[in-house]
């Protein structure tokens, strides 16, 4: 019986072992040092406000593995031998695979900067960075005041995070607004003002030079690159984005860029290996997606995919229409197709931007300039629907035919207030005075 | 798990003075509970529930106005009375009793016996009583107030709460029209109108209300000229046909989270503990059985208690014993042959077990039929079947256990593993309805939270990730699992009855072709 390892029990490599399950009556084993069971990564917020314990993190009961028999080893894996085939790990004996799959996902970026080891200087990625929060944030008056640095989307979340224990916090951004590589002006600017509104203390434009250290070697102060200001604090969050989770692959064969290389098919340069999730790292990057993309969503695409791959049936990696969806505080925000920021924005793409005199809800939608083809759209405190958005992009439809179509995708809830009337309106305002 | 739990963050000074407020109120009417006589009760007693209600309104405007709109679900783990913790005990033992003694022990409330006047807590509650109807307090006056209040106070504390979220604010509203209208003031006014009247909640529907077809009750309808008559034909159209039609057209949801007095208290006072429902699936499997095993209960426990006063004054009326038997057989019957012609598809493996009911039930009644006499069916006193149904399902189940152990299994207790008319609307809502709760596409991050904050057990989660829409018979449309995803994955709908069910093992935004290879069945 063949045996299937996969290294990571996070959504890519789980959903890859049930599909494989589903598909097949292979061993199945799956490696994790983090925790004995999968949980949702993206809901590790949530336990540290409240909402949520641990357990409720998990999508499935702990019978679940064995009922399936997919085997769980609690272990770190040193040294991957691809050779002969095994795994040497710290604490328990080798495995030998006949197909390994690499599913180790990301960790926090460190750029280097003094005093990034610090105690109460940490990421927040894995669950040991929770309780390593719990440690040194438990309440604000163990915690008189955190800087978080990096503005993404897991720095607004810790921000969240502490502010819900009332914890100070203090957000440097090294972009001249909120996350502004990607979202437009418009939307990057509701966000500040959102996050100022919940009397976060935002800088823009702010880079972190050093962070200083007591004399037990914990956190007392940052200080900030552009004004020198020393700013005490006793946690110190670095959230400036995730890389790769491969450095115990570099002693193999396996052919490592920032992530593990892949091809389509998520081949490594090694027959019988894989990699899927945060941690592989395409050839070339698929349309418009990055080459490594850190997506809960492609993590699980890869996963599906690849099961079909390891039972018989050989697919590429083909994601469709690119969406994604995250949470600023209190506004929701999702997209589908291309909407580009600032950055990276091509030549073509044009703009519709529509903002609710409330400032908490907007939408940017992006077309083609010449030929008006709806190219995506950014929505935020308006809930839409995937299906929809998925077919007009697939059906190529125009901006016209989307702004007046909008309400077919509307997905709030029943007796909320509609907007599309309006939208429509500032729309076809918008075009006769351009 | 090594996580400590945290400390509860402490609430504002303001919130404790109107905690204050509140308790005087409850201390109050502990004191009345302790027979002192209040030398003006109607002073008192407004002292007491204008408090009550004053610093829980207080304490809802601290709690959320002073924030931003949007979940308020911070810390819900760690205080202790939403946690299981020692608050939450208390409070379970304190309600647990406070039930046992309402049903059971009410002379301990005051009860006066034998036309004796009420002393203690029930006195307190005479001029209201009084003014509403001119007569004075029973324990069951005492406890439909406190119980209207609870779910006004705390129903306007839910509307605050969701004060982002109108579905959440209409469907409070509606029950806190439905509590005080119907099921409080117009039984009262009712009364005043006509005192031989038996008590009718309008909004309450067999088998919700399994003593509407007791004997008292119809011949109190029956006695009662045209009033009764129309009131007891509204009961008969209310369950065959405004809650059918209903039903197809919105999902459960328009009674069991829009209308019912049980369901009122649980989404009002009980959303506090909503979190603390089991989702295992053991849980499910316990469910499952008790509810049905609780609708035959009641199906068979009505239908014996109609027949056995059918008995007694048979000739003059068309409808005997044979005849009333037949009927309901017939009933069931068509019932059974349209689901398993129908929907045998969707039924699946439950196909087996429902037929096993059915077949219960019909050998059940036949036995009845058969080997009853005028006094005795099932060889037992032809009235204890309804008294054992009375006292262990209405009252322990429903009281004690559903509301009692609020802290504990969660608010929704009784409505899940309990309620005989949930049962019967699920069943109908699983089948012939149009309502679901969408699942948007592949956007799902399976955080748990629509899981955690449903009040019924479902594993809402399960499906969502699948990009399954839920199709369930215990959902009750209280729609917090849609407020409470942070990535709009959730929407209720009424829609049509095709693809309503929707199993996908690839979701959206995958390989097309993939997507169609695999997902196709």
């Amino acid at each position: 019986m063949e045996h299937v390892v996969i290294i990571g029990n996070g959504i890519s490599g789980v959903t890859l072992a049930r599909h494989v399950r589903k598909l097949s009556d292979k061993k199945i084993t799956i490696i994790s040092a983090e925790t004995d069971y999968f949980f949702s990564r993206t809901a590790l917020m949530y336990i540290y406000m409240g909402h949520m314990k641990f357990e409720h993190t998990q999508p499935y009961e702990n019978w679940f593995w064995k009922k399936n028999r997919i085997n769980l080893v609690k272990a770190y894996v040193k040294r991957i031998d691809t050779d002969s085939k095994q795994l040497i790990l710290d604490s328990h004996e080798p495995i030998t695979y006949d197909k390994l799959v690499i599913a180790t996902g990301s960790k926090p970026n460190k750029f280097g900067w003094p005093g990034q080891d610090l105690e109460g200087v940490m990421g927040m990625y894995h669950k040991q960075d929770l309780e390593n929060l719990e440690t040194h944030a438990p309440n604000n008056n163990v915690c008189k005041r955190a800087v978080i640095v990096g503005g993404g989307l897991i720095g607004i979340e810790l921000a969240e995070m502490l502010v819900s224990r009332s914890i100070p916090v203090t957000f440097l951004v090294r972009e001249s607004s909120f996350w502004n590589g990607v979202l437009p002006e418009g939307e990057s600017a509701m966000i500040n003002r959102h996050i100022e509104s919940h009397h976060i203390d935002l800088r823009l434009s702010t880079n972190l030079k050093e962070i200083k250290a007591d004399e037990n070697g914990h956190v007392k102060s940052v200080i900030i690159e552009e004004t020198g200001e020393e700013l005490a604090c006793d946690v110190v969050g670095l959230t400036a984005g995730v890389s790769p989770n491969v450095d115990f692959i570099k002693s193999s064969k396996i052919e490592i860029g920032r992530g593990v290389k892949v091809n389509r098919y998520l081949e490594t340069n090694i027959p019988d290996v894989y990699a899927i999730g945060d941690c592989a790292e395409q050839h070339e990057a698929i349309g418009n997606r990055r080459p490594i993309e850190a997506v809960w969503y492609t993590g699980r695409m890869m996963g599906e995919t690849l099961a079909q791959t390891l039972c018989g049936n050989r697919r590429m990696y083909n994601p469709g229409h690119w969406f994604n969806s995250a949470k600023f505080l209190d506004i929701e925000y999702q997209t589908y197709g291309w909407v580009f920021g600032v950055r990276g924005r091509p030549d073509y793409e044009q703009h519709f931007h529509w903002k609710h005199n409330d400032d908490t809800k907007c939408i940017t939608i992006a077309y083609h300039k010449d030929t008006n083809k709806f190219l995506g759209i950014n929505t935020f405190g308006i809930r839409m629907r995937h299906e929809t958005f998925d077919r007009w992009l697939t059906e190529e439809r125009d901006v016209d035919y989307v702004v007046n179509h909008l309400s077919e995708a509307n997905f709030d809830p029943e007796f909320y207030k509609q907007h599309e009337k309006e939208i429509l309106f500032a729309y076809t305002n918008q075009l006769q005075t351009a | 798990m090594s996580l400590a739990k945290p400390d509860a963050t402490d609430i504002s000074n303001k919130q404790k003075i109107a905690l204050g407020i509140g308790v005087i109120g409850l201390f109050i009417m502990a004191i009345a509970l302790l027979n002192t006589n209040f030398p003006n009760k109607g002073l008192f007693l407004s002292l007491a529930l204008g408090l009550i209600t004053a610093g829980t309104v207080w304490y809802s405007r601290e709690a959320y106005l002073t924030k931003l709109e949007g979940i308020k679900n911070n810390g819900v783990w760690f205080k202790s009375i939403s946690s299981r913790g020692v608050w939450g005990w208390i409070v379970g033992v304190i309600l647990t009793v406070f039930y046992i003694v309402l049903y059971f022990y009410p002379q301990y409330l005051g009860l006066g016996k034998d036309g004796a006047p009420n002393t203690g807590l029930i006195a307190l509650f005479d001029p209201l009583s009084n003014l509403l109807s001119g007569r004075n307090a029973s324990q069951w006056f005492v406890y439909g107030t406190l119980y209207t209040i609870a779910i006004l106070a705390f129903g306007y504390k839910f509307i605050l709460k969701y004060r982002h979220n109108r579905y959440q604010q209409l469907r409070t509203i509606s029950v806190m029209f439905f509590q005080l209208g119907f099921a409080f003031l117009i039984p009262e006014f009712m009364y005043v109108m006509n005192n031989d009247l038996p008590y009718y909640d309008l909004k309450s529907v067999w088998p919700l209300n399994y003593y509407i077809f007791d004997e008292w009750s119809v011949k109190g309808f029956l006695s009662n000229g045209n009033i009764g008559l129309a009131l007891i034909i509204f009961g008969i159209l209310s369950i065959f046909v405004i809650t059918p039609i209903l039903t197809y057209k919105y999902g459960k949801r328009w009674y069991c989270s829009w209308v019912c007095g049980c369901g009122g208290l649980a989404e009002t006072a009980g959303d506090s503990f909503r979190q603390l429902s089991s989702k295992k699936l053991y849980a499910w499997r316990i469910e499952r059985w008790l509810i049905h095993a609780v609708l035959v209960f009641s199906v068979v426990m009505t239908t014996a208690m109609v027949y056995t006063y059918l008995g007694y004054d048979s000739n003059d009326f068309w409808l005997t014993r044979g005849v009333f038997i037949s009927l309901v057989i017939g009933f069931l019957t068509v019932i059974f042959t349209g689901v398993m012609i129908f929907k045998r598809r969707e039924l699946g493996k439950d196909a087996k077990y429902g037929a096993i009911g059915f077949f219960v039930v019909i050998a059940l009644l036949l036995v009845m039929h058969f080997t009853g006499t005028t006094e005795q069916l099932f060889y037992v006193k032809s009235g204890s079947l309804r008294s054992v149904y009375g006292i262990y399902i209405g009252s322990i189940f429903s009281g004690v256990i559903g509301t009692g152990f609020y802290p504990i299994l969660g608010s929704r207790a009784w409505c899940r593993f309990g309620c005989p008319m949930a049962a019967i609307l699920g069943f109908q809502q699983r089948l012939f309805s149009k309502f679901r709760i969408t699942t948007n596409g592949g956007q799902c991050i399976s955080c748990g939270n629509c899981s955690t904050y449903c009040e019924m057990g479902i594993d809402v989660r399960a499906y969502a990730q699948k990009g399954e829409n839920i199709v369930r018979s215990s959902c009750v449309g209280c729609g917090i699992c849609s407020a409470v995803c942070p990535r709009g994955v959730l929407k209720l709908e009424n829609d049509s009855m095709n693809g309503r069910i929707n199993p996908t093992e690839i979701l959206l935004g995958n390989d097309v072709d993939l997507m169609d290879l695999v997902n196709q069945k």
